[in-house]
C-alpha cells in the first residue's frame, strides 16, 4: 500500500468519497478549506500590496505624471470591463448558491457565464493593450523614448530597445498633441514654445513610469484572471461530472472567494488608473 | 527493522501496522516523490536542505580561505579564468568578481535554501502534526507542492551557479541587480518559487494548528514548538508575498526596463530596500522563532522539569512575530532612508529585545534545579542560548543609530548575524535534529560522539566569528577581497583572519562529523524506543518511527511538559508511562 | 436555476445567500460604478482621489460582505482579512512616510546636477 494510496483509502471507515482521510467530519474539512482560502487571499492582498505601495509612492510624489498618463487610458473600456467583472462575480456567487442547494444545472450555467465574462474581460484588456502597444506607449522611460525615437539622456544599453526607428515620429506627435490639448483645457499659458516642447518631451519620458506601473498592475491582475479561468474550468469539469452537492461544495466556494478577490482588486484598479482628475 | 522493539513497548505504543512504519510501508521511489505523508515530505526536505547546507558551507570555506592572506590567496587570475571557462554564461571574471560571486552564492544558498526552510519545512513538517495528534497536515497535496516548488527553486539556483553565479549580494539591491550582467533573473525566479513554497508551508501549518488539533488539546496545551511554528507561519504569510512582488518587479525591470527601482529608468532604489526588508527583516524571525521553539522543547525535556513561564514563552513568540514587522528600516539607516524613519525604526528595534529576553530567562529558569541530562540535543540547546545571547547583545549596538553608523558594513555585522543564524538557527536545527532523530529514523546515534562533536563545533564557531567582532569594531569592512591597505590601520589583522579561517575549518569539519555519525546510526545504531528522552508531548506516544497514519492507538492529550508520571525503563532504554 | 425557496432553512455547510440579496448587491455595484465615473468628470479638486477611493471601498465592502459571505462567515476569517488590510496599511504608511521625508534630498540632488 503506497502513501499515495493511503490518502484515497476512504472505504474502511465509512467516509464519503470526498472526505479526506485526515479529517473527522465534513464540517472540519469545510472549515479548513475556508480558513486556508482566506489565508491565501491574505497573501494575495499583500502580493498586490507591493504594487499598490509603488503606485502610492509615485502618485504622491509625482501626481502630474499620473494626470498626464490617464489621458491615454480609455474610461469607457475600463468602465465596461468593471461591469463585466462585477457581473462575473454575481454569477460566481450565484453558482456557489446553486451548489449549496443541489442545483446541478444552475451551477453549470453559472460557471459557464462566469467563464464567458472572464473571457470578455480579457478580450477588452487585449484591445486596450494592443492600442497602447501600437502607439508605442510602452513601459519604462528608456524604452518609451527609444520606441518614439526621442534621444534620451538615460537611454542605457541594457534596455533591449531598438535604436530610434524614424518612422515612429507620428506617435510622438500624437502623445504631444494629447498632452497639449489637456494643457489647453486647463488654461496653461505657454510662454516659450521651445521650452514647452522640451517640457513635453520630458513628460513623455515620465509617461514610461506611468505605463510601467499600469502594465505591472493590470498585467498581474490579468494573470490572476487567467488563473481564475483555469480554476473555474476545473470546477466546470467537476460540476459536469456531478462532484458537487449540498454536502460537498468546498472547491466551488473557495474558487469563488478567489474570483471575488480578483474582482475586488479591479474595483480599486479602475478608479486609481483610469479616473484621475 | 524497529518493529520487534516497538512491539515490546507495551500499551503506550502498540505494534506498528502490518504494512510497517512510514519508512517501510512502501519503498518505491514513486511513493516518496509523490507522497502525501507529512513525515516523508519532512524527510525529503531534510535531505535537500542538508545538501544545500553542504553547498553553502563550501562557499563559506572558499571565502574564509581567500581571506587568510591580505592579497589574493586562492582567487587569483588563473582560478578566475578557470571559473569563467567552466561557467556557461559570462566568460570574463576577475579575482575580485569571483570573490563577489562566492559570498553572494554563500549568502543566497544559506538564507533561501537552508536557514529559512531548515526548521519549519524539514523538522516542522515531521513534528507538527504528531505534536497536535493529527493524522496529517490540513492540505497534504499543497504540502507536497511546497516541496516540489522548493526543489524547482533549488534547481534555478543550480542553473544560476552553472551560469557563473551572481554578484549582487544575497539582497539583490537595485540598481546594481538591474544592471549587472550576471544571472540575476534566474536566481530571482528561483527565490520567487521558494517564496511560494514557504507561503504554502505557512498556510498549511496555520490551518493545521487551527482545525486539526486532537480533541481536548486547547491552545495552551500545545507544545511550544507548535506555538513557535504558528508564529512563524504568521510571518511567512504576511511577509513573503511582498518579497514575491519585489522579485517579480526586479525581474520585470531587468527584462522590460520598467523603471520602479532603477533611478536610471526613473525608479527609486530606496523603495527597493523598503520592499526587500519588509520581507527580509521579518524573515529573520521565520528563521529564529522555530529555533526558539526547539530550544523550549529540548531544555524542558532534557532537564526533566516543567517549562517555566509557558504562557510567556508562547505569547513572546507571537509578540516577536508582530514586532518583527515594525523594525525593517534598521537595515537602511545609512542607505538613503530619512533620519525620521531611522529614529522610529531604531526605537522600535529595541522593543524586540524584550520578548527575546523573556524567552532566554525562562529557559534558564526552567533549568534551575532541573535534573539536567547533557545529551547531544541538550548540548546544542545550551550552545544556542550562549551564542544567541552574544548575538542578541551585539544586535543592540547595531540597533542604536549612532553605533550603527560606525560599524555598519563591517565584519561586526557579519559576526552579529552569524551568531544569530549559524550560532542560533543552525545550532537549534542540530539540537532538534538530534532530539527527533530517533523518532524519525527509529535509530539511536552515538551520544558520546555527539557531545564531543558539539564541543568541537562550539570552539570552531567562536574561533571563526569572535575575531570578526574585534575586526569589525576596528573598521574592517565586510565583503572586502583584498585588505592589504588596511594592514597598517588595524592591529593584528592577519592574525585574526587566520584564526577565523582555522575556526571555519573546525566548524565545517564538525558538521561533517555530525553527518557521518548520524548516517552511520542508520545502519549501526541501536533501535530507538518510542520515548528515548522522556517527552510528554504526543509525538513520543507513538512508535519510533511512527506508522503511516501517525498513531495506531489514540494518543492521550495532556500537559506537554508534565513529566511526573514518566519513568525510565531499563529494559527498553526509554521512558514509559507509570501505571 | 431560479429556485426562490431561499427562505427554507438550509441544513448544510455555510450560509446560502438569497437571490434577491445577490441581485440587489449587483445593482448597487453598478450604480456605484456609474457614480465613480460621473464624479471623475466633475472638478472636485484634490478630493477626487478620496472620493474615488471611498466609492471603491464601498463597492469592495459589498463584494466582501455578501458575495464572499464574510458577513455570515466565521469571525476568524474576517479577522484574517482585516489583518491583511492592517499590514498592507502599515507597509504602505511607513514607506510613504519615509519617501515623503527623503524627497527633498532627491530634489536637491537633481538641482545640483543641473
Amino acid at each position: 500500500m503506497t502513501a499515495v494510496d493511503l490518502s484515497h483509502d476512504h472505504g474502511g471507515e465509512g467516509h464519503a468519497p470526498w472526505l479526506a482521510h485526515h479529517f473527522d467530519t465534513p464540517q472540519q474539512q469545510y472549515a479548513s478549506a475556508k480558513l486556508g482560502t482566506w489565508v491565501f487571499l491574505l497573501t494575495e492582498v499583500l502580493f498586490f500590496g507591493g504594487l499598490f505601495c509603488a503606485y502610492a509612492v509615485y502618485r504622491h510624489n509625482h501626481p502630474e505624471v499620473f494626470f498626464d498618463g490617464h489621458h491615454f487610458l480609455s474610461t469607457p473600456l475600463g468602465a465596461t470591463n468593471t461591469v463585466v467583472l462585477l457581473f462575473s462575480s454575481l454569477t460566481m456567487a450565484w453558482g456557489v448558491r446553486c451548489a449549496q442547494l443541489d442545483q446541478q444545472r444552475g451551477l453549470v450555467t453559472c460557471l459557464c457565464l462566469t467563464l464567458t465574462a472572464a473571457a470578455v474581460f480579457l478580450g477588452i484588456k487585449y484591445i486596450e493593450y494592443s492600442q497602447k502597444w501600437s502607439h508605442h506607449m510602452v513601459p519604462g522611460q528608456a524604452r518609451i523614448m527609444a520606441a518614439l525615437g526621442i534621444e534620451s539622456e538615460h537611454a542605457t544599453d541594457h534596455v533591449p530597445g531598438q535604436p530610434a526607428p524614424r518612422g515612429f515620429r507620428p506617435y510622438k506627435e500624437h502623445l504631444m498633441e494629447v498632452l497639449r490639448h489637456s494643457d489647453q483645457e486647463r488654461g496653461v499659458v505657454i510662454v516659450s514654445e521651445k521650452a514647452y516642447e522640451a517640457q513635453l518631451e520630458k513628460r513623455i519620458q515620465n509617461l514610461g513610469v506611468f505605463f510601467g506601473i499600469y502594465f505591472s498592475l493590470t498585467g498581474l491582475h490579468a494573470i490572476h484572471v487567467i488563473c481564475g479561468m483555469i480554476a473555474i474550468g476545473w470546477l466546470l469539469r467537476r460540476a459536469l461530472a456531478g462532484h458537487f452537492s449540498s454536502a460537498y461544495f468546498n472547491a466551488v466556494d473557495c474558487v469563488g472567494l478567489y474570483w471575488h478577490l480578483v474582482d475586488l482588486i479591479w474595483i480599486y484598479l479602475f478608479p486609481l488608473l483610469y479616473l484621475i482628475h | 527493522m524497529a518493529t520487534a522493539v516497538t512491539d515490546a513497548i507495551g500499551p503506550e505504543a502498540s505494534p506498528a501496522t502490518a504494512g510497517g512504519n512510514y519508512l517501510t510501508c512502501d519503498r518505491s521511489v514513486r511513493s516518496w516523490v509523490f507522497t502525501l505523508d507529512h513525515k516523508r515530505v519532512g524527510i525529503m526536505f531534510l535531505v535537500t536542505v542538508v545538501i544545500c547546507l553542504g553547498l553553502g558551507a563550501l562557499f563559506a570555506l572558499l571565502i574564509r580561505t581567500e581571506l587568510t592572506t591580505p592579497g589574493p590567496t586562492i582567487m587569483t587570475e588563473t582560478t578566475a579564468k578557470l571559473a569563467a571557462a567552466l561557467s556557461l554564461g559570462d566568460t570574463r571574471m576577475t579575482p575580485q568578481q569571483m570573490y563577489n560571486r562566492a559570498f553572494t552564492l554563500h549568502g543566497a544558498i544559506m538564507i533561501f535554501l537552508f536557514v529559512l526552510p531548515a526548521i519549519p519545512s524539514a523538522l516542522g513538517n515531521f513534528v507538527l502534526p504528531l505534536q497536535l495528534g493529527a493524522k496529517d497536515v490540513a492540505f497534504p497535496r499543497l504540502n507536497l507542492f511546497s516541496y516540489h516548488l522548493f526543489v524547482i527553486g533549488t534547481l534555478f539556483f543550480v542553473v544560476t551557479l552553472l551560469m557563473g553565479g551572481i554578484d549582487t549580494g544575497w539582497t539583490f539591491y537595485a540598481p546594481y541587480s538591474v544592471e549587472t550582467r550576471t544571472a540575476v533573473t534566474t536566481a530571482v525566479a528561483g527565490a520567487f518559487l521558494l517564496g511560494f513554497g514557504s507561503i504554502f508551508t505557512g498556510l498549511n501549518f496555520l490551518v493545521t494548528t487551527h482545525t486539526l488539533r486532537r480533541q481536548g488539546m486547547t491552545w495552551f496545551k500545545m507544545p511550544l514548538f507548535v506555538w513557535s511554528l504558528y508564529a512563524t507561519a504568521v510571518i511567512q504569510l504576511l511577509a513573503t508575498p511582498v518579497l514575491a512582488i519585489t522579485l517579480l518587479l526586479l525581474a520585470v525591470e531587468r527584462v522590460f526596463g520598467v523603471g520602479i527601482f532603477d533611478p536610471a529608468l526613473g525608479g527609486d532604489p530606496v523603495l527597493f530596500q523598503h520592499f526587500f526588508w519588509f520581507y527580509s527583516h521579518p524573515a529573520v524571525y521565520i528563521m529564529i522563532l522555530p529555533a526558539m521553539g526547539i530550544v523550549s522543547e529540548v531544555i524542558s525535556i532534557h532537564s526533566r522539569k516543567h517549562i517555566f513561564g509557558y504562557r510567556f514563552i508562547a505569547y513572546s513568540s507571537v509578540a516577536i512575530a508582530l514586532l518583527g514587522f515594525l523594525v525593517w528600516g534598521h537595515h537602511m539607516v545609512v542607505s538613503g532612508q530619512s533620519p525620521l524613519a531611522g529614529m522610529i525604526f531604531s526605537l522600535l528595534t529595541f522593543s524586540v529585545a524584550i520578548p527575546s529576553a523573556i524567552k532566554v530567562f525562562n529557559w534558564l529558569a526552567t533549568m534551575y534545579k532541573g535534573s539536567i541530562a547533557l545529551t547531544t540535543p541538550m548540548c546544542y540547546s545550551l550552545i544556542f542560548i550562549f551564542l544567541f545571547g552574544l548575538g542578541g547583545l551585539t544586535g543592540l549596538f547595531l540597533g542604536a543609530l549612532a553605533t550603527d553608523v560606525h560599524v555598519h558594513d563591517t565584519a561586526f555585522v557579519v559576526a552579529h548575524f552569524h551568531y544569530q543564524m549559524a550560532g542560533g538557527v543552525l545550532m537549534a536545527f542540530l539540537s532538534g535534529l538530534h532530539h527527533w532523530w530517533p523518532k524519525m529514523t527509529g535509530r539511536m546515534y552515538n551520544d558520546k560522539l555527539g557531545r564531543y562533536t558539539a564541543l568541537w563545533i562550539l570552539i570552531g564557531f567562536n574561533l571563526t566569528y569572535f575575531p570578526q567582532f574585534i575586526l569589525g569594531s576596528h573598521g574592517m569592512p565586510r565583503r572586502y577581497f583584498d585588505y592589504t591597505k588596511l594592514l597598517d590601520h588595524i592591529p593584528h589583522l592577519t592574525l585574526y583572519q587566520v584564526i577565523s579561517t582555522i575556526g571555519g575549518y573546525m566548524f565545517v569539519s564538525g558538521l561533517v562529523m555530525v553527518a557521518v555519525y548520524l548516517i552511520a546510526s542508520l545502519r549501526h545504531g541501536r533501535p530507538a524506543p518510542a520515548n528515548p528522552w522522556g517527552g510528554a508531548s504526543m509525538e513520543w506516544q507513538t512508535s519510533s518511527p511512527p506508522p503511516p497514519h501517525n498513531f495506531d492507538t489514540p494518543p492521550q492529550v495532556g500537559d506537554p511538559y508534565d513529566f511526573s508520571n514518566l519513568v525510565y525503563d531499563e529494559e527498553l532504554q526509554g521512558y514509559v508511562r507509570a501505571r | 436555476m431560479t429556485d426562490s425557496n431561499s427562505e427554507i432553512q438550509h441544513e448544510g455547510l455555510g450560509h446560502v445567500v438569497p437571490v434577491s440579496t445577490l441581485l440587489a448587491v449587483f445593482a448597487a455595484l453598478i450604480v456605484l460604478t456609474y457614480i465613480t465615473v460621473f464624479v471623475s468628470t466633475l472638478d472636485v479638486g484634490r478630493w477626487s482621489l478620496w472620493v474615488a477611493l471611498a466609492v471603491a471601498t464601498a463597492k469592495g465592502s459589498l463584494v466582501v460582505l455578501y458575495f464572499m459571505h464574510l458577513r455570515y462567515d466565521s469571525p476568524f476569517n474576517a479577522f484574517i482579512f482585516a489583518t491583511a488590510l492592517v499590514f498592507l496599511g502599515l507597509f504602505l504608511g511607513i514607506v510613504l512616510l519615509d519617501s515623503i521625508e527623503y524627497q527633498p534630498d532627491i530634489e536637491m540632488f537633481l538641482r545640483n546636477q543641473g
